[in-house]
């Protein structure tokens, strides 16, 4: 059995960008087919165009068309692509001088494999068929041929206006662990059990148990089990959806002080209108039935009024 | 051995917005660091260094922005620092850039803050559930809710209150044209009768999502001298304490009320409500100020609400506090610490246009992040310390 | 200026670290190290700085929790970059330069192994042109290869000769996570991977955390008969753009090697994650070739994303306590080829 649990995480937005008008020039001249560069106060013309001018650190504003055919000035082979690259096989990405350029762009290049590259040798630009306004407009470059490339699909009308914004899909996957103290306390509940870790130090009994008891930088150790009874010390009635929300609201998001522990931690409160929850509230946890259990504390579905009275404000005060 | 004194010569800040879809990343920051460079009468060029501070990466979907920025803040061939500790950063932030001074080892330090937050919604990137985790977590309103619960309960204070801080806030942003909400008539009883999001927290006590940017030129002593109106740096601190600690005070946390007895020490302040003319405090959820007059050392425990219902933090009161509108009505994550600060130095400039305090000469930035573990203050004031 | 000397340090690198992304377990016992290198308690710590990547661990605020492993009751004074060790150190000594406090510990950590590594750094380039593409770290970095190699400035049995070094060096470093001389040609036998970049070519991908102790004055004289005295601290940024700069070139390494004075350093540790970047950062910092590079076995060795930097300074400055050189120098790198680039001398004294 590994030390720690893990489990897959995915982090992914599709983030919305707005590009200010350099950038958007670019973009722009992109979704049309057109490579554009900007001439820099010291006169070379570089692509894709700087936001600002690297001596005056004015905004650039002199544009330029170049051509879409140019040459490898350097290049490195990608024996496996990751997710997201222009191509999903072996490719090169290279630095290439556009004709009328004097610095070059990185792009990938699909030739079959490394052999196949060179640098100094030409290129040219293979446009995607639906353009948006990114740079991925450009598929990729590819050797060029001897007939002239295939100019750009024209533009029709209805797309003159400049391009202010580009999305750009970010997901990425990571395997995401838990600490080995948060581990045992995520097996216990797998077995219907509360543990908590007393530090070694201040004594103070953590839920979750932690890697280092914030107090004393210690890792908690000595294993306590909890009561599944507790107190809510406070809370809040959550009304607002949001993007990526797991439980649908209006839900009370409560701080639930286990009988034992000395921390409060997060939990759901249900059977109870939202309006009539209280500080002070005693609750017990409300289980899943058992062949839904996993390493998880959502095994707890919620927590659920006791009927008892309520705890005295003295007791849960140094909680707040 | 002493810091070498520094002041803040110059401060620029942009029109936030919840969209400033006209500008890129750059944009935005050159747009406040181009007003702030044009106050101090300085060229990029002349800048020693560039601290950038931003919260978290999440928010633009980029690793270290301050990279792929370097060229368009003119930081190439330069010092470039990137700072980020939560809410607080801004703040922070500043504090590193004038440390440089302070050091002895730059003189004329530019730093830039800034958040897009259009970019993304802060509340998915704050919300990323945690596997094994109860997915209970509501962005930065579920969060703070439970512990503005606690304050009402503990202070005893009045359900009202909060909604005449967010009253005040909103119509003060009035007066600050770079302010994002420019809301009219807003009341106590139109943010009464706002929506409830976080139970107790409603939609007009809230801050909006804005982009933004806020930047100041830092100077040592020689060159701040030519500088008709410098706002000397008086003190400095950071603290940090943990964020889930047995029994930490989630209301009023030792790591605030720590910094801001440093943060007197070190100013010379013995009695701040008094010596203090005016404070640009943190202020994310309106509750946040009584709570944090209580711990700063404006009023006594439990007695921070009294000050706010008795209108003391007004604009004319005894202890004016955010005069600019504030975090409620301008909320670039990452520049809002330092729009604090920012505006703290503009105040005792004499700078601060409509939403000036007459005859401010001592003020308080403040920032604070996280779940209110992090902390990050400043006293400026138009003369030189000691003098 | 006043005179401020590295006095701690401590390590862990490995190929994956069978725990949480934030690390604490990780640092708890870094911390005690430092402590015992010391014999401070975390009490005598003026303050803290920490460096981490929210991408790296995938999530927002994940240095918040690391905070936990220093015990923060009474509360500290404490700062975080999103850079390297090395940068994190660089604003505790400047803390110490105002006079604030006369020490600090500062830390970093990084689980790179979380996610895959060279398409995570893809989000650290230009987000309108560049992360679009998603460039990879590796084809990146062979670009830059490919160039020195097209200008004559370097070539294939160069770079084996810098790896084959470093190998060998590794065997005697416990931490490495990659070791074993070979030979030249053997290395040069071994088939081409991201062409002109064989896999040994570049530094494997390494999870791990780091910690420096930083001490002014007789507080350092206290820990240490020898401690290692910052003599230069500098760094400085070039722009991103892979196609403005001369990839062969790296300004911004030459500016902190001129801030820091590096002149008469008899070892030298340079984070150069690829093997061609070692021949680019030797001729910036003008290092003569007696100065011994990487005896610790260098990044190619073992590469902790976010600490691997300040563990160079760590390690230059562990051959001054022992005695073993009277003049190091650490240098730390970030971003794409050699973008940003910090380097500390230290010196011993009689």
């Amino acid at each position: 059995m590994a030390r720690t649990l893990s489990a897959p995480v995915t982090v992914a937005f599709d983030y919305t960008r707005s590009t200010g008008p350099v950038l958007g020039r670019f973009l722009t001249g992109l979704r049309d087919g057109v490579v554009v560069g900007a001439r820099t106060s010291s006169g070379t013309v570089v692509v894709p165009p700087p936001e600002y001018d690297p001596v005056t650190h004015e905004q650039t504003t002199d544009f330029v068309e170049v051509s879409s055919v140019g040459t490898v000035t350097s290049w490195s082979w990608v024996p496996e692509p990751v997710k997201g690259q222009p191509l999903d096989r072996p490719f090169a990405f290279a630095l290439v001088t556009l004709d009328g350029a004097d610095t070059p762009m990185l792009h990938a290049v699909d030739v079959d494999s490394a052999t196949d590259m060179s640098t100094g040798m030409r290129v040219q630009v293979r446009w995607a068929a639906d353009r948006v306004g990114a740079m991925t407009d450009i598929e990729a470059f590819v050797p060029l041929r001897e007939d002239p490339p295939a100019a750009a699909s024209t533009v029709g009308t209805e797309e003159a206006t400049p391009i202010t914004g580009v999305i750009t899909p970010v997901s990425l996957d990571y395997v995401y662990a838990a600490s080995p103290e948060e581990s045992a306390f995520y097996r216990g509940l797998a077995e219907g059990r509360i543990v908590g870790q007393r530090c070694p130090a201040c004594r103070k009994v953590y839920v979750p148990p932690r890697s280092a008891c914030p107090s004393d930088g210690q890792p908690t150790s000595e294993e306590v089990e909890l009561s599944h009874e507790g107190t809510v010390t406070t809370f809040c009635v959550v009304n607002v959806p949001f993007l990526g929300q797991k439980i649908t609201p209006p839900y009370v998001s409560a701080y639930v002080l286990l009988d034992g522990a000395d921390i409060a931690f997060l939990h759901l409160i249900l059977d109870i209108p939202a309006d009539e929850v209280r500080m002070g509230m005693r609750v017990k946890a409300v289980w899943k039935p058992e062949d839904e259990w996993g390493t998880t504390i959502e095994n707890i579905s919620h927590f659920s009024p006791t009927g008892d009275p309520d705890a005295d404000y003295e007791t849960y005060k140094n909680h707040l | 051995m002493a810091k070498q004194p520094a002041a803040v010569i110059g401060i620029g800040q942009t029109h936030h917005r919840a969209k400033r879809e006209d500008v890129s990343m750059a944009g935005l920051c050159r747009e406040a660091m181009d007003r702030a460079l044009a106050d101090a009468g300085m060229t990029l060029d002349e800048i020693d260094a560039i601290v950038v501070g931003k919260a978290p990466d999440l928010f633009e979907g980029v690793m270290m922005p301050e990279l792929f920025l370097a060229e368009a803040l003119g930081a190439a061939g330069k010092p470039l620092l990137r700072v980020h500790t939560a809410g607080s950063v801004g703040g922070s932030t500043a504090i590193v850039a004038s440390s440089l001074v302070q050091a002895g080892v730059h003189k004329k330090v530019l730093t830039v803050a800034y958040e897009k937050q259009s970019e993304s919604n802060a509340m998915w990137a704050l919300s990323v559930p945690i596997p094994f985790n109860m997915p209970v977590h509501a962005g930065a309103g579920g969060y703070f809710a439970p512990h503005v619960r606690s304050y009402i309960r503990r202070a005893g204070a009045p359900n009202h209150i909060g909604a005449i801080v967010a009253a005040k806030d909103r119509n003060n942003a009035l007066k600050n044209p770079y302010a994002h909400l420019h809301n009219e008539g807003t009341t106590v009883e139109s943010v009464m009768a706002s929506q409830m999001l976080w139970d107790p927290i409603r939609y007009d006590e809230t801050c909006p999502s804005s982009d933004g940017a806020c930047a100041l030129v830092i100077a040592s002593e020689d060159v701040a001298a030519a500088s008709p109106n410098p706002a000397w740096i008086h003190g400095t601190v950071m603290r940090s304490e943990a964020t889930s600690g047995a029994e930490r005070d989630q209301v009023n946390p030792q790591a605030s009320r720590d910094a801001a007895a440093a943060l007197w020490k070190q100013a010379g302040i013995t009695n701040p409500i008094d010596e203090i003319d005016m404070a640009e405090i943190y202020v994310p959820f309106s509750w946040f100020e009584p709570m944090w007059l209580e711990s700063l050392g404006f009023a006594e425990p439990g007695d921070g609400w009294r000050l706010t219902e008795s209108g003391a933090t007004a604009l004319d009161g005894r202890i004016p506090v955010n005069c600019s509108g504030g975090v409620l009505s301008s909320n670039p994550i990452g520049a809002s610490g330092m729009l604090r600060f920012g505006e703290a130095a503009l105040q005792v400039r004499g700078l601060a246009g409509e939403h000036q305090v007459d005859g401010a000469r001592r003020a308080l930035g403040h920032a604070y992040g996280g779940g209110s573990q992090f902390f990050a203050m400043w006293v400026v004031g138009s003369e030189k310390p000691g003098s | 200026m006043r005179d401020v000397a590295v006095v701690g340090f401590a390590q862990r690198q490995m190929k994956e670290f069978d725990g949480s992304p934030t690390c604490v377990e990780l640092l708890v016992p870094l911390f005690a190290e430092c402590y015992e290198q010391t014999g401070w308690t975390r009490k005598d710590v003026g303050f803290w700085c920490s460096g981490s990547s929210d991408y790296l661990a995938g999530r927002s605020f994940s240095f918040v929790q690391a905070v936990d492993a220093i015990g923060v009751t009474p509360p500290v004074n404490e700062s975080h970059v999103e850079m390297d060790l090395a940068w994190a150190m660089y604003e505790a000594w400047i803390k110490i330069q105002t006079g604030e406090v006369d020490t600090a510990l500062v830390y970093a950590f990084g689980k790179s192994s979380a996610g895959v590594l060279r398409r995570t750094l893809a989000l650290q380039l230009e987000p309108y042109t560049m992360t679009p593409l998603w460039p990879d770290t590796v084809s990146l970095a062979g670009l830059q290869a490919r160039a020195g190699i097209d200008a004559v400035l370097w070539d294939e049995t160069a770079m084996a000769e810098v790896v084959n070094r470093s190998l060998g060096d590794a065997e005697k470093n416990e931490y490495a996570v990659r070791k074993g001389g070979s030979s030249v040609e053997e290395l040069l036998a071994r088939p081409m991977y991201a062409d002109p970049l064989r896999k040994h070519d570049c530094a494997p991908v390494t999870d791990g955390a780091a910690a420096i102790v930083l001490a002014a004055g007789d507080r350092a004289r206290d820990v240490r008969d020898k401690p290692a005295w910052i003599s230069g601290l500098a760094h400085s940024v070039d722009p991103m753009s892979m196609g403005t700069r001369d990839l062969t070139r790296s300004p911004s390494a030459a500016a902190a090697a001129a801030g820091a004075s590096v002149g008469g350093v008899e070892v030298a540790e340079l984070h150069a994650p690829f093997s061609h970047q070692e021949l680019v950062l030797r001729r910036e910092l003008g290092l003569a070739d007696d100065v011994a590079i990487n005896p610790s076995g260098g990044p190619l060795s073992g590469n902790p994303m976010f600490s691997a930097g300040g563990i160079r300074i760590g390690e230059a400055a562990r051959k001054i306590w022992s005695g073993e050189a009277t003049r190091t120098l650490g240098h730390a790198t970030s971003g794409p080829a050699l973008q940003q680039n910090l380097v500390c001398t230290m010196e011993g004294r009689a």
